[in-house]
């Protein structure tokens, strides 16, 4: 297929990628000039030496955070809405983001109800993670279930909207027993954050997150053939059951471990994917997953950026602001193109 | 005799057909044995809802066969990988196509997949495959448009460009007609009859026009409730089956015409 005609916008986007980077590294409590900036990442004088640990262990983190977060849950909502076709597919319609708010819940929560023995006081690197991919694949596979038994994809919206509030009412539960201080926890959790990650949980992050990318790459051709419905696909010779396995577990891998880290973070799984189908006017997964990641990183930066307030000490919860502009981003989108693809 | 043998492309045996539902079973038609051979246009016909879709999906594996076996060039289906079977038989449906932006190019390349490498890269023999196909069903003009602007009848012919590229020796298409009007229904007809003299494939369809297919297809399949019958249209019409095709009150096959009239308004 003819993607040539497009390395211009990936050039573009790369570019609006880098330049968004370090706009993001710039602004915040304590502006630093891009001099300096440019200086402590590749060496040379820095006029400030709490800059330099600003820069490093604050800002360059959370930065990445941002890239890693924006793009993997924007692939995520692209995949769902291809295996599903159905343009209001992601990871939140579907429950798969609920599924890993149950996970860190029952973790942060259930530790109060069931003791300690859950937890320990220091969040482990892993625990979190782990416990948020396993509530995410507990949903994404309940669906899948009940997705096989009613074939109609309306009916598997519908289903995981139910799993979505079920798990949210067992959260409920689970906060009424539990202790406030537990209970604050979950809550700053879930209004979202990606400045909270030390370098050692972004590697964690970046690891898991790469093991998914990596696998998006594997599924690029029964993507393609799925556009045009399972049986066809079946007839083109892929095997629809262990496919949609695949996508099911990369999925529920990066929602989760997303989630996990940055908290559930709304909007952009659903709408970048969107965006992106608008501007390269394609479904070729070819173009589409790599453009999908780009403008996803370059969405959640900005809105970022927006979240840090420049100049000033408060950090708006970034859940808050991908809803806040992302909404009307796509409405407006939305009705000038009259149209959304699968 | 052994090269008539190996003329035969689509082979049924005490084939069953239906569906396995929770506690019951229900069978739409047993005991079909077909010999279908090599180069020739085949039309199934019979009413709405007798199973002629039934028939195809079991055919093309979408769906499992209550009992019997398939045959496609003298392997068991059941035995066959669902890529080995890609490059056998290909599929035009009814249903309709997911809404996406993919372009007709696009849309025909999908049908080289069984022969392209993991990421799907077209090399030059499947970008000739595409360009014959696209030839073939004469829809040059619409190559970069997108498909879900087509009309029912360009869609058609784009959806058996993508079967072509897909380079099988069966191409089953579920009523191909099924929107068209005249002009386009006999459009499709003809292209089918010429792709099958131009380049033997075997292309076996379901449809509802009776009077096209006794006139272009070489075999003809009617499903009636109790009977069933094969054979060429000639045959068919000497041995009156098609009388058993419809309820006699509407219409009535006219031998001498070789079509149906309406017996009285």
């Amino acid at each position: 297929m003819k993607e040539k005609n497009h390395s211009n916008h990936f050039l573009l986007l790369s570019v609006i990628l880098i330049v968004f980077f370090f706009i993001n590294i710039r602004f915040g409590s304590v502006p630093i000039p891009f001099k300096d900036i440019f200086n402590i990442l590749f060496g040379g004088d820095i006029s400030k030496d709490s800059w330099e640990t600003i820069i490093i262990n604050f800002r360059v983190p959370k930065a990445i955070t941002a890239i890693l977060v924006g793009s993997g849950l924007s692939v995520c909502g692209l995949l769902m809405q291809t295996l599903f076709r159905n343009p209001l597919a992601g990871p939140f319609v579907l429950g798969i983001s609920s599924g890993a708010s149950l996970g860190v819940a029952i973790l942060i929560l259930g530790s109060s109800i069931f003791g300690g023995a859950l937890l320990t006081n220091s969040l482990s690197n892993l625990s979190l993670p782990i416990a948020a991919s396993f509530g995410a694949f507990l949903v994404l596979s309940s669906v899948i279930l009940a997705a096989n038994k009613v074939r109609n994809t309306m009916s598997i919206l519908i289903i995981g909207l139910m799993f979505g509030s079920l798990t949210s009412a067992v959260i409920s539960v689970l906060a009424y027993f539990s202790e406030a201080a537990q209970i604050q926890q979950y809550l700053f959790w879930s209004f979202g954050s990606l400045g909270n990650l030390s370098w050692n949980e972004l590697i964690v992050l970046s690891c898991i997150y790469s093991v998914g990318i990596v696998g998006t790459i594997f599924v690029i051709k029964p993507l393609n053939s799925l556009l045009l419905g399972e049986s066809y696909a079946k007839s083109l010779g892929i095997n629809i059951k262990k496919s949609r396995n695949i996508i099911l577990l990369i999925t529920s891998l990066l929602t989760g471990v997303i989630t996990a880290f940055s908290g559930p973070i709304a909007f952009v799984g659903l709408a970048v994917p969107h965006i992106t189908k608008i501007i390269f006017s394609s479904s070729n997964h070819k173009i589409l997953l790599p453009a999908t990641a780009i403008i996803g990183a370059i969405i959640l930066l900005i809105c970022d950026s927006i979240a840090q307030l420049p100049t000033s000490d408060f950090i708006l919860p970034i859940n808050a602001i991908t809803s806040f502009f992302g909404a009307p981003v796509v409405i407006w989108l939305l009705v000038r193109k009259k149209k959304l693809y699968v | 005799m052994k090269n008539s043998k190996e003329n035969i492309v689509l082979k049924t045996e005490n084939l069953t057909i239906g569906y396995q539902q929770k506690k019951r079973t229900k069978i739409i038609r047993s005991e079909i044995n077909l010999e279908i051979k090599k180069g020739k246009l085949v039309a199934i016909l019979g009413k709405n809802g007798i199973g002629k879709s039934t028939l195809l999906r079991t055919l093309s594996k979408v769906q499992e066969p209550l009992s019997g076996k398939i045959f496609i060039n003298q392997k068991n289906i059941q035995e066959l990988s669902e890529k080995e079977l890609s490059t056998q038989l290909s599929l035009v449906l009814t249903e309709r196509l997911p809404e996406s932006q993919l372009t007709v190019y696009e849309l025909i390349a999908l049908g080289r997949q069984p022969y392209t490498n993991w990421i799907d890269k077209l090399c030059a023999s499947d970008i000739e495959k595409i360009e014959v196909a696209i030839e073939q069903t004469e829809i040059e003009h619409l190559k970069n448009s997108r498909f879900h602007e087509l009309s029912d009848g360009q869609l058609q012919r784009v959806l058996i460009a993508r079967a072509l590229a897909q380079d099988t020796e069966i191409i089953i298409l579920d009523e191909p007609t099924a929107h068209l009007d005249m002009h386009h229904t006999i459009k499709i007809f003809s292209l089918l009859k010429e792709l099958v003299l131009k380049t033997q494939k075997t292309i076996i369809i379901s449809s509802h026009e009776v009077n096209l297919a006794i006139q272009l297809a070489d075999e003809m399949m009617l499903l009636s409730s109790d009977t069933f019958h094969f054979g060429s249209p000639s045959e068919l019409i000497k041995a009156n089956a098609f009388t058993t095709l419809f309820p006699k009150e509407l219409v009535r096959f006219n031998k001498t015409l070789a079509q149906f009239v309406i017996t009285k308004i």
